[in-house]
């Protein structure tokens, strides 16, 4: 185990130059996440045009890892249907299981989050942008596999 | 006996234990929960191995001889701590459960509808809970007492603070985030003068500084047993006799009776009364011993140990750059706790980065929500220190801090 597992180069970079960062004029949906154990804070804000999210933005405080994650997740997102981002979600939260996530790799740089699964402690920071997440995008009803 | 760290840190397995990529385990995180002596460790497999058995109820040999042992434990935490009497030691599961019961037995009795109870702004939430959820069970009043600028209580405000309604003073003795230790007797005397009682949250101040509650004449004392070398689930309430008689028992259940009907109870003497079930019997003896190695070494020398640490970590750490330290400054009145941040590194990443290099320091708003609010931050990262650490820990803090650079910079342009 390497501590550049965690800080992968990606990741560290993600962190320092975060992407779609800071509250944007406007937006359809805006939640708010708090990893209560360490204080951190996150809000999301997406703006969503025929079941598309166009725009998705953050801003909020925490660690690396947080910023980092939540960085990747915001580009993951653009483009993408709401039964893509469900799609998305699952991968991500299936990657920081530890198991094998092929699509991963299409997800910006989520692939890069996979040695912080060496790091248990680590993990909840990385989820905490897509769990916040989570609770903002209805479930669709049907069950992903 | 001349104290020695580097011999008391050989009566740590773990030290030996934990040993990674060469790295020896710097452990820093003392003000959560501290290392266990082989002599500890060995009281609880000794009684476990060849004298367990239950106390107050057996009337055959193993029970007779654990229930002398009990007994020898709480007398063991009654000297330790200057109690006039034994049965003013109530065995606990841990400082927060001993604050718990005082809020449900003292505090439902006597503290009611418009009652006011002051803390500090600096509370462990296992000192503010208990109060918030009394409030909402009787409608008491929680009052806070200001900080001064350097984060120290400010006993004129404190002063300010007492109305003909306070009922109790809930403070700790000693931070666990600031390393701030308050006037313990000062606090004690306004209140008395008030006619309130006395909580002291003794979690962190008495490992490291001991307690005289005849002394302070403070009236009730809480702590933990793991924080001072002994076993996890064992705390201590101590509580003034007078106060025991009049409140009413805190769980129902065995040995807190004296006589059950059917239709009825009537409860068991001190400390009986507070201690219903059957207790963590093995690490209550256990927790006596870790009392006898800390007396062994003399809580004078702990002291003065300590404070050459607190004088040499705030050199060392107030000279860093990018070091930020939240609490007073000046060694004078405060312990050997620390807790900053670093050049904008989250405090998670600190630790992380720290534990590979094998040091072990608490990231987290440390059970102090609205003192992380006061400070301006989310978090903080901090360091705590005890018998067996040493002043070259301090070094090696410091230069692994610098690494944290290294890791979270390296990619900007
Ligand atoms: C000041 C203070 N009070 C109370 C507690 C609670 O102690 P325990 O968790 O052992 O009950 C702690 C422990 O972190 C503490 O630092």
């Amino acid at each position: 185990m390497q501590l550049d597992d965690l800080y992968r180069e990606v990741i560290v970079d993600h962190y320092n130059r975060p992407r779609n960062f800071g509250r944007p004029e406007k937006w359809d949906i805006m939640v708010e996440g708090k990893n209560p154990v360490c204080g951190d804070e996150i809000a999301i804000y997406l703006t969503v045009k025929d079941d598309i999210v166009s725009e998705c933005h953050f801003d909020g405080k925490g660690c690396s890892i947080s910023i980092a994650s939540a960085s990747v997740m915001t580009e993951s997102l653009i483009g993408k249907s709401l039964d893509e981002v469900r799609l998305v979600l699952a991968d991500f939260n299936q990657l920081l299981r530890g198991e094998v996530c092929q699509r991963c790799e299409q997800y910006s740089d989520a692939i890069a989050f996979q040695g912080v699964t060496k790091f248990p402690v680590r993990v909840k920071c990385a989820l905490l942008a897509w769990k916040t997440l989570e609770g903002a995008i209805p479930d669709s009803g049907t069950h992903q596999a | 006996m001349t104290f020695d760290p580097t011999k008391i840190r050989a009566d740590f397995p773990i030290f030996a234990a934990q040993v990674r990529n060469g790295r020896e385990l710097v452990y820093l995180d003392n003000g959560a929960t501290t290392q266990k002596p082989g002599v500890v460790i060995d009281a609880e497999r000794d009684f476990y191995s060849t004298e367990y058995g239950t106390v107050h109820r057996g009337i055959y040999h193993l029970s007779a001889v654990a229930t002398a042992q009990y007994e020898a434990a709480r007398e063991t935490v009654a000297d330790f701590i200057n109690a006039r009497l034994t049965k003013e030691i109530i065995f606990t599961r841990g400082a927060t459960e001993s604050i718990n019961l005082v809020a449900r037995t003292f505090g439902d009795r006597f503290i009611g509808k418009g009652d006011e109870i002051i803390l500090s702004e600096f509370e462990h939430h296992s000192n503010m809970v208990p109060w918030l959820m009394l409030q909402e069970r009787t409608g008491a009043r929680l009052v806070y007492v200001r900080s001064t600028p350097d984060w120290r209580l400010d006993m004129i405000d404190l002063r300010s603070k007492f109305s003909s309604r306070t009922k109790l003073v809930a403070i700790t003795g000693m931070s666990n985030v600031l390393g701030t230790i308050n006037d313990i007797d000062g606090i004690c005397q306004l209140a008395h003068e008030h006619g309130a009682r006395v909580l002291m949250d003794g979690a962190q101040l008495v490992p490291h500084f001991g307690f005289d509650v005849r002394g302070t004449d403070c009236d009730f004392l809480a702590f933990s047993s793991h924080k001072m070398l002994g076993p996890t689930g064992v705390g201590v309430l101590y509580m003034k006799q007078e106060i025991g008689v009049e409140i009413p028992p805190y769980q129902g259940g065995g040995d807190m009776i004296e006589n059950v009907r059917y239709d009825g109870f009537t409860t068991n003497e001190l400390p009986y009364k507070f201690e219903a079930g059957t207790p963590n019997i093995a690490g209550v003896i256990a927790f006596a011993k870790a009392i006898e190695y800390l007396q062994g070494l003399g809580m004078e020398n702990i002291i003065a140990h300590e404070s050459e640490l607190t004088e040499y970590a705030l050199d060392r750490l107030l000279s860093t750059e990018g070091f930020e330290l939240y609490g007073p400054k000046t060694p004078k009145h405060r312990g050997a706790l620390f807790s900053f941040n670093y050049k904008d590194i989250h405090s998670h990443d600190v630790a992380s980065i720290l534990d590979f290099a094998n040091i072990a320091v608490r990231a987290g708003h440390h059970c102090a929500q609205p003192l992380m609010q006061r400070l301006g931050v989310n978090s903080t990262a901090r360091a705590s220190f005890y018998v067996y650490n040493q002043k070259e820990e301090i070094d090696i803090l410091l230069e692994s801090l610098k690494q944290c650079e290294r890791f979270l910079k390296h990619a900007v342009g």
